[in-house]
């Protein structure tokens, strides 16, 4: 493929009729919540996209995320438009490894340097070096490096967005997120573990059609994937309204698809496209199939207090609070209580009446 | 500290001193009020105590009509707020699911649109409470600042609330470790403030049943 070639020369190449092209366009105006007269524009600027050199490197990740973006379904215009991109390092991917792998993404960086896409999956130790290098470079140093001359970084995942797993408490290796290290480069957060194909994608292709990142939230998240919470768009929602909750995951409640907040369902603290975008080609979610969000597109969501908790429910030993008031409560007030008694006897005792005549000598 | 971290510690630790100061100061406040007792009554009983005592602790949740007309602001507010308060506490699923985890008892809860509306209906009532008592000279001269930081602490669990049901405030942990911390707050003054008249006000009318009935009197 050379370098010159538009999205929309490929398209064509691979077979996808014009009429494909501008459904596809449609949604995916739709998708970044433009009004349908966008569709054009959209249509018109995806078919002149150059084609855009993209670095994707990957740190402490489970590749989870690169599996959820190329195994998302069988080719689609969202792969093609993967596709389209050119993929220059990505080292679970490309067919090169070692030296000659590197070798492609210094090439890459001096040839587009200030114009590639950096992506980064994984998140980065601070810890010890040692803890994740790529052909013996620091995570930490091939970041730096790589994102000097990019135009703009997508973070995919929650692990490079936010730290993910790999931060988690206790966090072993002093993992952080890309934007704890990069402060100097426009940077979009596309969270979730792993986050929702499409939703990569669309990124990808706001990025192409406008030359620009989307408007984000206070997470760097794109708003129009991440604008609302799961909790606003769940369809079991009128059950959560009414009052009617599964208690367990094999009662009567959940056959009847009830809400599933007492089984620990994170949704109205989650914000993410799955109610709407849906899993695997739309066909389901996690919801869908019967299990509470876990809350994977929000940081820190692994020390969120546990998953099958419900959410306001507290954390801690509140049996053991109890007890301990109790106890001490009625050890402190039978002594205060007695002391109070005592006083008041005492003082009973020690009274000494006002007689007549002492009131009568003041006066 | 990142929002999750605060509402962990909200949920958490913070919770569980709270619920301990809570249960401490009660319990503490409970014994000394019984031990203290009462002055022995030498006269010969005319009448049962028990009995009395808790005729009275159930008829006075109902309004008298003589108070109604003499404040009835304060009255029908008064009510207002009390049932909106504990509609809103003991009906919302969350609240239920909270004493649930701990308790080990549940009962069903109301739809989310009613505690919404008694929510504000509360809220509107405790600001009308709080004018009120701006308003009345009389009200005004009784007062001292914890009748006014009490209103306000009340509100304030409401309120908080309020914003973490609509997710006013973002991000959503933020707004329920707020609502959380706002509870926290009023447990650790309620024993030692006058919120503890929740308990005592039960004992007080008790006492004054039971006072009246062994003299044989209507209380
Ligand atoms: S299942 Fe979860 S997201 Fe859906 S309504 Fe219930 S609590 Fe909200
Ligand atoms: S439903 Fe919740 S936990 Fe599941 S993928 Fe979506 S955001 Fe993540």
């Amino acid at each position: 493929m050379s370098d010159h070639n538009t999205l929309g020369e490929i398209l064509r190449e691979r077979g996808v009729s014009r009429r494909g092209f501008l459904k596809f366009c449609t949604a995916t105006a739709s998708m970044m919540a433009l009004p349908p007269t966008m569709t054009m524009a959209v249509a018109e600027a995806l078919e002149k996209a150059p084609r855009p050199s993209v670095i994707w490197l990957s740190f402490q990740e489970c590749t989870g995320c690169t599996e959820s973006l190329t195994r998302s379904h069988a080719p689609t215009i969202e792969s093609l438009i993967f596709d389209h991109v050119s993929l220059d390092y990505h080292h679970t991917l490309q067919a090169a490894s070692g030296d000659a792998a590197e070798a492609a993404r210094e090439e890459a960086m001096h040839a587009h340097h200030g114009k590639y896409l950096l992506v980064v999956d994984g998140s980065i130790p601070l810890g010890d070096p040692g803890f994740s290098t790529i052909a013996g470079i620091s995570n930490l140093d091939m970041l730096k490096e790589t994102a000097e001359g990019a135009a703009a970084i997508i973070a995919v995942g929650t692990c490079a967005a936010f730290g993910g797993l790999p931060h988690a408490a206790p966090n072993p290796t002093g993992a952080v997120s890309v934007s704890d290290i990069i402060k100097d480069k426009p940077i979009v957060n596309v969270s979730g573990c792993p986050p929702i194909p499409s939703v990569i994608t669309g990124v990808l292709a706001h990025f192409l059609t406008f030359g620009g990142l989307p408007e984000l939230d206070q997470y760097g998240r794109p708003m129009v994937f991440f604008g609302q919470s799961i909790h606003d768009r769940c369809y079991r929602r009128p059950f959560y309204d009414k009052g009617l909750f599964a208690e367990t995951f094999d009662d009567e409640g959940a056959r009847k698809g009830w809400c599933l907040y007492r089984l620990g369902c994170k949704g109205p603290m989650t914000y993410n496209a799955c109610a709407t975008m849906k899993w695997n080609q739309g066909t389901s979610w996690p919801i869908e199939s019967g299990h509470g969000c876990l809350g994977c597109s929000e940081p820190d969501f692994w020390d969120a207090g546990g998953f099958y908790k419900a959410l306001s429910i507290p954390t801690s030993d509140l049996a053991g609070a109890i007890g301990t008031g109790l106890g001490v409560g009625a050890a402190v007030g039978i002594a205060a209580g007695a002391m109070a008694h005592k006083k008041k006897t005492d003082a009973e005792h020690e009274r000494e009446p006002l007689t007549v005549e002492q009131l009568e000598g003041e006066s | 500290m990142t929002p999750t971290e605060f509402l962990v510690l909200t949920r958490g630790p913070l919770f569980d001193i709270a619920v301990t100061i809570f249960v401490f100061g009660i319990v503490l406040r409970l014994f000394e009020v019984l031990i203290l007792g009462r002055k022995a009554d030498l006269a010969a009983a005319r009448g049962a105590e028990f009995k009395p005592g808790m005729a009275t602790v159930m008829r006075r949740f109902v309004p008298d009509r003589e108070k109604l007309q003499g404040s009835p602001v304060v009255t029908i507010l008064g009510y207002l707020f009390h049932v909106g308060f504990f509609v809103c506490l003991l009906l919302f699923v969350p609240h239920i699911e909270l004493i649930h985890s701990t308790l080990g008892i549940s009962w069903p809860g109301l739809p989310t649109a009613m505690i919404d509306a008694v929510a504000v209906i509360t809220m509107l009532a405790l600001v009308g409470l709080f004018i009120n008592r701006l308003n009345s000279k009389l009200l005004r001269f009784l007062s001292t600042f914890e009748d006014y930081f009490l209103l306000v602490v009340v509100f304030l669990t409401l309120f908080t609330g309020y914003l973490a049901f609509h997710r006013i405030v973002e991000p959503y942990p933020t707004a329920l470790a707020l609502h959380l911390l706002s509870v926290e707050l009023m447990l650790v003054i309620f024993p030692f403030t006058k919120l503890m008249h929740t308990f005592t006000a039960f004992l007080g009318r008790y006492y004054n049943g039971a006072m009246y009935g062994r003299r044989g009197v209507e209380s």
